[in-house]
């Protein structure tokens, strides 16, 4: 049997836990969080809302079927959701050495060196997560030889490191859709060039007002971290509105928009994070299952008049997306792109695109 | 919801049989408590008396009667419900509700059918309806065509092209299905699948493919979710039931696994289902495409499985949403308080066993393809596939102690994994380990390689224990990778305590870990649990049990034959006594087709194996007051010694005891001590000494091999001839396995009593006769209660016996005494200090609960006083049971010394030709209107058929018979009509007549058990079989059936509810 090299994942709070590492040899800090989806690592890993972050995956055996190559399609990676990996490190329970996929092109260690990403396997993640349900979110770090200081990566401007540097147009179709990259998942952009149109997107601190595209809707992304380091696209945003432009957002976006708008956010104890959210759309016996990686919520309390809860989480009544009562302002707290995750909710780009084909 | 409910029929699924089996009563008992909590009366029908949803305190009234569309719409006009669930009594209740429905008798009596409507029902059923709809919303099916003959067959595909799949419309458990290379080997299929089916579905072959399942929910207002999916092992051409499943799915990527839900959740409601359905796909392994297989309006077995395994109560929240509720109102009852709209998060693998019990049949195929034959199956969990597998293999109880170390060996072992049987595990393994390439394995048995991979390192690790040094290290690997101490001691050379203390010493140990449908992301308030090796910390507080130490009650396993639904029932009733008298309660086991496996039924219930190393883990973690070995049958029971050697409390009836009435010798000492007769036998390890008794106690006697897994069963001998042939066959007689051999004594009676005692002495019992002769295995035999047509003194020698073996023995508990009687003189044949198989059923007919009874002095506790003038019945109890020859090809359908049965039925009536009746129709035997074939060898059995021969002239059927029967019962006076036998090839010939579908029944039995599986009378039965045509095999019962009919029409079988026989 080969040589292991056991590491250590150590939480802030003193836990310590011995596994064995599979993937680069360094050492990372970062926010420990966990998701309990049974698929779509190479989707979540790469997810920039995931970045700072070190992910706990609850499914013990993670790695089966690979990691695809990296072929493009309109300009995009095809099977990621980013340019590269994304978390800060990844800690499962057994990473399985050998894959088995017609798609795969390379396992999950090769992928993880590759891009200098630790990982950490051999730990009770079951243990792990319950740690955090019950203590909440907190830093941690994987100790390959030196410790690094424990780092609250929601300190930094995330979505700073994430965004694209300089706009980017994809596609031709009409009506047009101007993205506000905070971390923008590259399902969003599929999503909505499947449905023609075309999007131009942009960095996170783009003035969008200043005239420079015409579009017909915003749309506001997914990203890291907490919402109120976005100083700048709330501020344009706030504009936007006054101008009464078409919104949606996702994630990030619902959370900046309802910011925007005069409503506040706070950080949820472990957030959420799997592909088995369940979502009630206000008014309705409808419920949808969701997709979700946010560890920071709207305050339905504080939505200023004219604004009301559009979905509400049916497990814990966290707020799950946010409307205006009359205005074309809305935006969804889950991913209706899911990617990874369940596609149920992507009627929602159906329904954003259709709306700015039609006038006022 | 308006037009509420107030009182539903639920029809149940009758006898456990392959294809349909326990899973059933899980999911018929979960909807009466969904019902219950709505305040809503059930009417139950289900002639499967050993259930838990026909047991006092469920359905406010059980019928014992055939699911048929006859006995239902009686009960229909009895009981005037206003709604009906069809989707919780498996294939049978579907069918039998379509029928009532198409009839127009549904309407007629103004019931509404809850949940999924028939139209959607038909439309899943009917294979052609099926392909239309779901290319309606461009889902794709495989390429077929829907035939109605065989010529019409065969035309279409040589349109598709070879290999063609067919299946049968309407088939329960892919029954008349199977794969055809060839016109040759088309023909034949087609015929006999038209033999029970009107429209056969000729497709593409997709053998290769993936075979993935998804389990979906969906309510009256459109939401709907999927509770988990599931991977086969086994690829298409091998049926579910047959395979080797994992959930989730192991190798399918993110795209993958939502595509494949995104359609299910399309197709579901498309459909308009209500309620709970599975969808099963083939997946191409190369590339996204695929292909729709089916879909099962209903409660499966599959969805027992997804319940089990992701802790959803999948068929308690079908029958809410039956009822009109919205998934997102309804909540998750582990979290208690999240919504039951949710699909649930896995944080462990599962993995399904298919349990056959092939070795039970003297003929039979092995082979397995895209018909069922396992009668039952187990369910591991683990946080790692190796340790799911492993401790999967080892729950099947076939003498393998995980998938190595079993030292098998494969004359061809590329042949065993192209050609799969019952071995093909074991043969990947051994291929491994003899260098096969993986990509050879793959290529030959389609399994993908990811899961080869696995079953390399388990390989790897057998040699790595076998060849490095014993480490700490080494050890803990092989735990996470589910070896057994026993199993690594065998390869190390060590016993399996002594590596026990080893490794506790070393610190390695399980620990628990709950199933919470969340991955631990909401606390969970249940305690459904399972132990790994690849963890650090339990899941559960030990020490904080509310009622004080638990009592351990050991379940029964995997459904087998011999060991069934009835040893369920048994556990659960130990469970609620337990409950009921405050004690904190434990439960382990590991069947997910069962009752007690919900983790409502009991304070903790563990989902595992029944070895002695983990009922020592668990009993050490839980300290409990005992353990109750004696309701979950022979597993169990085979625990008692080493668990008292090992210092652990057993309850009830002492290990010791267990002992005396298990072990031949100590047993036989024991009765010739109180002078209790018995049929002579030896234990012996040569052919020349088998020889020697057989001759000195006369032919012909009764062989046991102690050995049974060479597949050399139990037999009786009826001359020197065949005791040569079967020791040989026995090929590992010797002295490591001695055969016994008994003195068969023919015509004799057959007599049980199940009883329980309390220190020695017993406070209740049933006396049963059995219908047939001795020689039929008490599990196949039919049981009459109260005993009709025994002497006095018999009934007084055996209450004599029955008192005296409690005595001797100490019992305190349940236990079973077998009797041969002939002409007042009664021998015991066997005796079990456990719950017997009829223990469900004489509590049921004597409404006595014999299980409450006995854990009540099993605890220690008062006895209520039993009213000894209750146990004089006005009305008689017959349990009858229920075969599984159509899915067992080429198995000769006879009864004989070794069980055969997959299930029983037991019915109520005023006397015992009604009671007999219901019960025989019950499984699946139909009263015969016009045709009748005798086919009857040995003189002796024609002789002592003669009187109900001619009871059929004098009723006016037309009878055939072959041509020694015609001939005799010519020379008696009796004409038949004289058929040829087949290979005469003589006109008029009974394979013409066979085909000819005119037969309404056939009775036609073997010389004797020497000449089973042999001639044209084994090929006559299989035909019966083969074509559906009733079939009696038994001189006895064939004397009682005809006595019956012609004193009963159907018409004139009561109609009475459990509650009305009094």
């Amino acid at each position: 049997m080969t040589r292991e090299k056991r590491i250590h994942l150590e939480l802030a709070d003193g836990t310590a836990a011995e596994g064995v590492s599979f993937g680069a040899p360094a050492s990372v800090s970062g926010e420990v969080v966990f998701n309990t989806g049974m698929v779509g690592y190479p989707e979540a890993l790469t997810d920039p809302s995931y970045r700072g972050q070190i992910l706990v995956l609850t499914y013990p055996l993670i790695g089966n079927y690979g990691v695809p190559s990296a072929e493009r399609e309109r300009g995009l990676l095809k099977y990621f959701e980013s340019e590269r990996i994304q978390v800060a490190g990844l800690v499962v329970s057994e990473a399985s050495g050998d894959y088995s996929h017609w798609n795969a092109s390379k396992s999950l260690a090769e992928w993880l060196i590759e891009h200098g990403v630790p990982g950490i396997q051999g730990i009770d993640t079951r243990a792990l997560t319950k740690k955090i349900r019950h203590e909440g979110t907190m830093s941690g770090r994987i100790v390959y030889d030196d410790a690094p200081p424990f780092d609250d990566p929601n300190a930094r401007n995330l979505v700073a490191e994430v965004s694209v540097k300089e706009p980017v147009v994809y596609g031709e179709g009409r009506p047009t859709v101007l993205a506000v990259d905070c971390g923008m998942k590259n399902n969003i952009i599929r999503c909505l060039l499947a449905r023609g149109v075309s999007v131009v997107r942009v960095p996170w601190d783009f003035d969008f007002n200043s005239g420079e595209y015409e579009y017909d809707g915003l749309f506001l992304s997914n990203g890291p971290g907490d919402p109120k380091m976005c100083g700048a696209t709330i501020a344009h945003l706030k504009e936007a509105l006054a101008r009464r432009r078409k919104i949606f957002g996702i994630c990030l976006g619902n959370q900046l928009l309802a910011l925007a708008a005069g409503a506040d956010t706070y950080k949820l104890k472990f957030g959420h994070r799997s592909q088995n959210q369940p979502c009630t759309e206000a008014g309705t016996r409808r419920c949808h299952i969701t997709s979700q990686n946010h560890g920071f919520a709207v305050d339905t309390e504080t939505l200023p008049q004219g604004w009301e809860p559009w979905f509400e989480n049916a497990n814990d009544a966290t707020n799950e997306g946010i409307r205006h009562a009359r205005l074309p302002f809305m935006s969804v707290q889950f991913h209706p792109e899911a990617s990874g995750g369940p596609t149920d909710t992507e009627y929602l780009f159906d329904a954003f695109v259709e709306s700015l084909k039609h006038g006022e | 919801m308006e037009n509420k409910t107030r009182k539903v029929l639920l029809l149940g699924s009758g006898g456990l049989q392959i294809g349909q089996a326990g899973e059933f009563d899980y999911s018929g008992s979960q909807a009466i408590k969904a019902a219950k909590e709505e305040g809503i009366e059930v009417i139950l029908i289900n002639p499967n008396i050993a259930t838990i949803q026909t047991s006092e305190g469920m359905a406010d009234k059980v019928y014992f009667l055939p699911v048929e569309p006859y006995f239902v719409e009686q009960v229909i006009r009895k009981e005037r419900p206003t709604g009906v669930l069809l989707s919780f009594g498996g294939q049978t209740a579907l069918n039998c509700g379509v029928a009532l429905a198409e009839s127009g008798a549904l309407d007629r009596y103004g019931v509404k059918v809850l949940g999924t409507p028939v139209e959607a029902i038909v439309e899943t059923e009917d294979r052609k309806r099926f392909v239309e709809k779901l290319a309606e919303i461009d889902v794709l099916t495989p390429r077929s065509t829907a035939v109605t003959s065989v010529q019409a067959g065969l035309g279409a595909a040589k349109k598709i092209g070879y290999p063609v799949m067919i299946r049968a419309a309407y088939a329960l458990g892919g029954k008349g299905s199977g794969v055809a290379a060839d016109e040759a080997a088309l023909r034949p299929m087609l015929e006999r699948a038209f033999s029970s089916t009107s429209q056969v579905l000729v497709e593409e072959c997709l053998t290769g493919w993936k075979e993935i399942e998804y389990e979906v929910m969906r309510d009256a207002f459109d939401n709907c979710i999927t509770i988990c999916n599931m991977e086969n092992l086994d690829p298409m051409g091998i049926h579910t039931g047959e395979s080797i499943v994992v959930a989730p799915s192991q190798t399918l990527t993110n795209a993958e696994y939502h595509k494949l839900r995104g359609i299910a959740i399309r197709v579901v409601r498309h459909l308009g289902i209500v309620g709970e359905c599975n969808i099963q796909y083939a997946f191409d392994p190369r590339s996204e495409d695929y292909r729709v297989i089916e879909v099962n309006a209903r409660l499966s077995r599959s969805s027992a499985l997804a319940s089990k395994a992701t802790g959803y109560p999948i068929a308690f929240i079908a029958a809410k949403l039956a009822f009109g509720h919205a998934l997102p109102e309804l909540r998750n009852s582990i979290t208690q308080s999240t919504t039951a709209c949710f699909e649930p998060a896995l944080d462990y693998i599962v993995l399904k066993f298919p349990r056959w019990d092939l070795n039970k049949f003297k003929v039979v195929s092995r082979v397995i393809g895209s018909e069922m034959k396992s009668v039952g199956e187990v369910m591991a969990i683990g946080r790692s596939f190796e340790e799911a597998l492993q401790k999967a293999i080892r729950m099947l109880h076939v003498g393998m102690y995980g998938l190595v170390g079993n030292g098998l060996r494969f004359e061809n072992v590329e042949d065993a994994i192209a050609n799969p049987t019952d071995m093909r595990i074991f043969a990947v393994a051994e291929a491994i380990r003899a260098g096969v390439s993986l990509e050879r394995i793959n290529e030959l048995s389609g399994i993908d390689k990811w899961f080869l991979y696995k079953i390399r390192d388990i390989v790897r690790m057998e040699e790595a224990l076998g060849a490095e040094p014993f480490t700490e290290e080494l050890l803990a690997r092989a735990k996470r990778m589910g070896f057994s101490d026993y199993q690594v001691g065998k390869i190390i050379g060590k016993n399996e305590l002594d590596v026990r203390k080893l490794r506790k010493r070393w610190g390695i140990r399980p620990y628990v870990k709950q199933i919470d449908t969340l991955a631990a992301e909401y606390p969970a308030r249940t305690n459904y649990l399972y132990l790994t090796y690849s963890a650090v910390e339990h899941d559960v507080d030990y020490g904080k049990m509310p009622g004080g130490a638990a009592v351990i009650v050991l379940g029964s396993g995997a459904y087998r034959i011999g060991s069934s639904v009835e040893f369920d029932w048994c556990c659960v009733n130990a469970v609620k006594t337990a409950k009921a008298l405050g004690q904190s309660t434990v439960m382990i086991n590991f069947n997910p087709e069962t009752v007690s496996t919900d983790y409502d039924e009991c304070d903790r219930l563990y989902f595992e194996e029944l070895s002695f190393e983990r009922v020592l883990d668990i009993y050490e973690l839980e300290e409990p007051l005992g353990l109750i070995l004696s309701m979950g049958g022979q597993i169990p029971n085979n625990l008692a010694m080493k668990c008292h050697a090992a210092g652990l409390r057993v309850l009830g009836t002492s290990p010791q005891s267990i002992d005396r009435a298990e072990d031949r010798h100590k047993f036989s000492q024991l009765l010739d001590d109180i002078g209790i007769d018995q049929p002579p036998w030896r234990e012996l390890t040569t052919l020349d000494e088998a020889k020697i008794f057989a001759a000195r106690v006369g032919y012909p006697v009764l062989v046991r091999p102690s050995y049974v897994l060479s597949g050399a069963a139990m037999n009786v001998i009826f001359n020197e001839e065949n005791m040569e042939k079967f020791i040989s066959i026995a090929s590992s007689v010797g002295p490591e396995h001695p055969v016994v051999i008994s003195k068969f004594i023919e015509g004799a009676k057959e007599i049980e009593i199940d009883a329980v005692a309390s220190k020695g002495a017993i406070v209740i019992y049933a006396m049963s006769e059995h219908i047939e002769h001795a020689g039929v295995h008490s599990g196949d035999a039919t049981m009459v209660l109260p005993p009709q047509r025994i002497y006095l003194e018999t009934v007084k020698r055996v209450k004599r016996v029955a008192r005296e073996l409690a005595k001797s023995l100490d019992i305190t508990g349940p236990f079973n005494v077998q009797f041969i009687a002939k002409d007042n003189d009664i021998k015991v044949i066997e005796c079990n200090l456990r719950a017997s198989r009829s223990f469900p059923f004489v509590s049921k007919v004597f409404k006595y609960n014999f299980i409450d009874i006995a854990t009540r002095a099993i605890l220690g506790r008062a006895i209520p006083p039993i009213d000894k003038s209750s146990l004089e019945l006005d009305y008689v109890g017959v349990k009858s049971a229920q075969f599984s020859f159509s899915r067992l090809k080429e198995a000769d359908p006879v009864c004989h010394v070794e069980m055969a049965s997959t299930g029983e039925v037991g019915c109520l009536g005023d006397d015992v030709y009604d009671a007999f009746l219901k019960s025989f129709l019950s499984t699946g035997m139909r009263f015969p209107r016009a045709n009748v074939l005798l086919s009857v060898s040995g003189e002796e059995n024609r002789f002592e058929l003669l009187d109900a021969v001619k009871m059929l002239q004098e009723m006016k059927f037309t009878l055939y018979a072959t041509e020694h029967t015609a001939e005799f019962y010519r020379k008696h006076g009796i004409e038949t009509r004289m058929v040829h036998k087949i290979h005469e090839e003589k006109s008029p010939n009974v394979s013409d007549l066979l085909a000819s579908k005119k037969l309404d029944l056939i009775i036609s039995m073997p010389r004797n058990y020497g000449d089973i599986g042999t001639g044209d009378s084994y090929i006559i039965r299989r035909c019966a079989v083969d074509y559906s045509i009733p079939l009696v095999n038994n001189v006895q019962i064939a004397e009682l059936f005809i006595a019956a009919i012609a004193k009963r029409s159907i018409e004139d079988l009561e109609i009475k509810s459990w509650d009305e026989y009094s």
